[in-house]
């Protein structure tokens, strides 16, 4: 890009130069994308097709009535999520979301211990009528009934 | 009556941005000697439909000031026994008033540059006003026909819905509509660009004549994305202070492209380079700000930030973008070739440096545009996935800190052409911070490569960015340079401050019974006891603690779960202890059996740099326009002079 080149060179060059980058960046973002992304789990694909100890991942499901437990230490909680097909333990370490309860839908997003316990780092509930995790809004009309009915 | 006012002076805005439209257009396509006769209608229509929208505004502002329950959007939005600050932010707290503030924020800049900017040929003034009304007029249409804000209920409320507790904080007076200039600042470029390209006179003057437009949406978005970042951290109560959510990204995209555009619009305006590119930049700066606008509102995501959930809305907005978008991107096909190359220059220069910071931010933004639509396009799959900052951190970092690099020495360079050997005083000092920061990582190692490499560039950044000053008489230095100076120094305190937050973070999460105490890091912790507390809407279960530094003197901290009955919602209340070098953040969570309280403790060294560094970019750039904008005063000023000596000359 000396002086030396014809004008129409440099602009040709600078045209490259940004569609190296650009297509570069976007490469390299969608390999990323296949090796970053989070996949979106319930409890009966999970057991079918488990993800590898170190893949982020997010389980969604209803929190098993009956099942919430609290370690000794007051802060880890361990939980069944259901989708009425299969069950998977999770483990939970920190404050729970406040609408956070037995027989509520939740997302956790974690990755799957070898033991095949969830081990979850962050939990989504229900914030309240307007602001629900997508997954959970989509779950089916038969799960809900069916949460309810365990926890009646 | 308010409503029907407001409501009137809409449709009287939207009727003056189609004149504003047509009769620049008509202006535009007049044959060079002759005028058309529309012509000079097109200023005053700019003007009146900017006093038009900002009528309607205020109006919806008093319907929420006196809770005026009859209309629809303030018994869904509002509640009486809210205070004032909080109705009066709840007007622009929902989806209809937030595009009403967005198209009167948008018609009161067109009324400004109708008045004030003369710089550049009337033809490009008259297309650029035009496309400024083309835009308008499909935000005017959104509102009118899917969005009204001023729809009347049939029998008016008892008492109103309220507003997501979420939003009841002073943040929200002022997040929004910081956001909103930026976005609409952008819309001003993108007028002045496809004005520019319509009447083919990309040259210096436009650079000019658009750059204070850019320059004050990239200060409000970089204020408007730091403030958010703030209240994310002490609202959400869960440490972060960036999550990659798609709604952050909406509004970091438009920064991205913002800062580009800002860079090589003084190319531009200095050297008559990048002429094509500057334009493109344009387009691209405002189409993320359509897509901000519609990843936000249209429902697609859920969040605390989506009103709309109706799908109509939703198609509205993507058609608006397809619309603009679509219709610059044509414009640029067909005109870009005939914009005559600009002026050479060799690789070592200010512009070839500033070329890498473009392209390096060119490909940061396609990697956060692709990482934040990938989810949305793998639904169409019905796969779900979500991408977070496993995906967002090491790949922009990969752009950034080669960016950063060259950052180090670009502002050294002079424009046109120049050598590394002329400033190789410079280049020894910071290679040799460069050095020392390497071996002070490798020893407080382990730590993660991306902190590492912060902590390595951050110092040697600070220096960098003071280094212009050097040999300078610093009184007599433009306003503009050290703008430019304070906004680098901006980004290596933030850097330093990301850096330090996520490399010595320290964390813990305990139940204790109260009296007993908590340890993190430094700090010591006793809980003091537990009690409810009420506020106007509110009631609280308040943590008493006191938090000692290194042993050191005890402050009490309240941090709080809060539960809001209009509507039923519960929040997390932190407390924050900030000191010179870092802040204790303190949550309380549920009771956990025993008499034992859950508590989550943070303590962050020097995380509040990352927002002072945010700050100082914005006061960076407050600088640099404070000094274009005299500097362009005074040039009228003497331009006024001497055409009025040479008439007297004349005479």
């Amino acid at each position: 890009m000396t002086s030396g080149l014809k004008p129409k060179h440099q602009r040709l060059v600078l045209v490259l130069l940004a569609l190296v980058a650009i297509i570069g960046a976007g490469t390299l973002a969608a390999w990323a994308l296949r090796n970053q992304a989070s996949y979106f789990y319930v409890p009966k694909e999970m057991m079918a097709n488990p993800p590898s100890p170190d893949r982020g991942v997010r389980l969604g499901g209803m929190v098993k009535a009956g099942s919430l437990k609290t370690d000794p230490d007051g802060v880890t909680i361990r939980f069944l999520v259901d989708d009425g097909e299969a069950e998977v333990p999770v483990k939970f370490s920190g404050i729970v979301p406040d609408l956070f309860v037995e027989g509520s839908g939740v997302v956790a997003e974690g990755h799957l211990g070898a033991d095949g316990t969830f081990v979850a780092d962050n939990l989504l509930a229900k914030h309240d009528e307007n602001y629900v995790p997508r997954e959970l809004q989509d779950m089916t009309e038969a799960q809900k009934r069916m949460a309810i009915e365990e926890t009646n | 009556m308010a409503a029907e006012l407001g409501l009137a002076a809409m449709w009287l805005a939207a009727a003056l941005a189609a004149l504003q439209l047509v009769a620049g257009a008509m202006a535009m396509n007049a044959r060079a000697d002759g005028t058309s006769e529309l012509a000079p209608l097109v200023r005053p229509a700019a003007v009146l439909q900017g006093l038009l929208a900002a009528f309607a505004f205020l109006s919806l502002i008093y319907l929420f000031a006196v809770t005026d329950l009859s209309v629809k959007l303030v018994a869904l939005n509002s509640h009486s026994a809210k205070p004032l600050i909080f109705k009066v932010a709840g007007a622009w707290g929902n989806h209809e008033g937030s595009m009403l503030l967005w198209v009167t924020v948008m018609s009161t800049a067109g009324a400004l540059i109708a008045l004030v900017e003369r710089r550049l040929p009337e033809k490009t003034m008259q297309a650029t006003l035009a496309a400024q009304g083309f835009v308008a007029l499909g935000f005017y249409a959104f509102l009118l026909f899917s969005s009204n804000p001023f729809e009347r209920l049939p029998t008016p409320a008892l008492e109103g819905n309220g507003l997501n507790p979420l939003l009841q904080d002073i943040g929200l007076a002022f997040h929004p509509p910081t956001l909103y200039f930026g976005y609409v600042g952008l819309s001003v470029a993108f007028s002045f660009a496809v004005g520019a390209l319509l009447t083919r006179q990309v040259t210096p003057d436009f650079a000019r004549a658009m750059r204070p437009w850019i320059l004050g949406a990239w200060i409000f978005l970089t204020v408007g994305i730091t403030a958010g970042s703030y209240w994310a951290y002490y609202e959400l109560g869960w440490g972060g202070w960036w999550f990659w959510d798609p709604v952050e990204n909406a509004s970091l995209m438009p920064w991205l492209a913002a800062t580009a555009l800002l860079h090589s619009a003084s190319v531009l305006a200095a050297r008559d380079a990048l002429r094509t590119w500057t334009i493109m930049l344009g387009v691209v700066a405002f189409s993320m700000s359509m897509v901000g606008t519609f990843l936000v509102r249209s429902g697609i995501l859920t969040s605390v930030h989506a009103f709309a959930v109706d799908p109509e809305r939703g198609t509205f907005i993507l058609a608006l973008l397809a619309i603009y978008i679509g219709g610059a991107l044509a414009v640029f096909a067909f005109r870009a070739g005939t914009v005559a190359e600009g002026e050479r220059f060799s690789i070592t220069s200010r512009e070839g440096a500033l070329v890498v910071n473009n392209v390096m931010l060119s490909a940061i933004l396609a990697i956060v545009l692709v990482g934040t639509l990938y989810p949305l396009l793998t639904e169409a799959f019905d796969v779900r996935v979500s991408v977070g900052p496993p995906y967002f951190n090491p790949v922009s970092a990969i752009f950034f800190f080669p960016m950063v690099a060259v950052l180090l020495v670009g502002p050294l360079l002079r424009w046109r052409r120049d050598s590394l050997a002329r400033i190789r005083p410079s280049l020894v000092i910071v290679g040799l911070l460069l050095l020392v920061g390497i071996m002070v990582a490798l020893l407080l190692s382990p730590i993660g490569i991306l902190p590492g490499l912060g902590l390595v560039f951050a110092p040697a950044l600070a220096v960098a960015s003071v280094l212009p000053l050097r040999g300078r008489s610093l009184r007599r230095l433009p306003l503009a340079t050290w703008g430019m100076v304070v906004a680098h120094l901006g980004i290596a305190v933030a850097l330093f401050g990301m850096a330090s937050e996520s490399a010595f973070s320290e964390e813990r999460l305990v139940a204790v019974q109260v009296g007993q105490t908590a340890e993190v890091g430094p700090w010591k912790v006793r809980l003091d006891g537990i009690q409810p507390v009420a506020g106007p809407n509110w009631t609280a279960l308040q943590g008493r603690m006191f938090a000692s530094y290194q042993g050191g003197r005890e402050i009490e901290i309240d941090p709080q779960s809060r539960s809001f009955w209009v509507p039923p919602q519960q929040t997390t209340e932190s407390a924050l202890v900030t000191r010179w070098n870092g802040q204790l953040y303190a949550v309380v969570g549920n009771e956990a059996g025993d008499g034992k309280w859950q508590l989550r403790l943070w303590w962050k060294p020097f995380v509040t740099f990352i927002w002072y560094g945010g700050l100082l970019i914005a006061l960076g750039g407050l600088l640099a326009l404070v000094g274009r904008v005299i500097a362009d005063l005074k040039r009228r000023h003497a331009k006024g002079r001497v055409a009025q000596r040479r008439k007297e000359a004349k005479a």
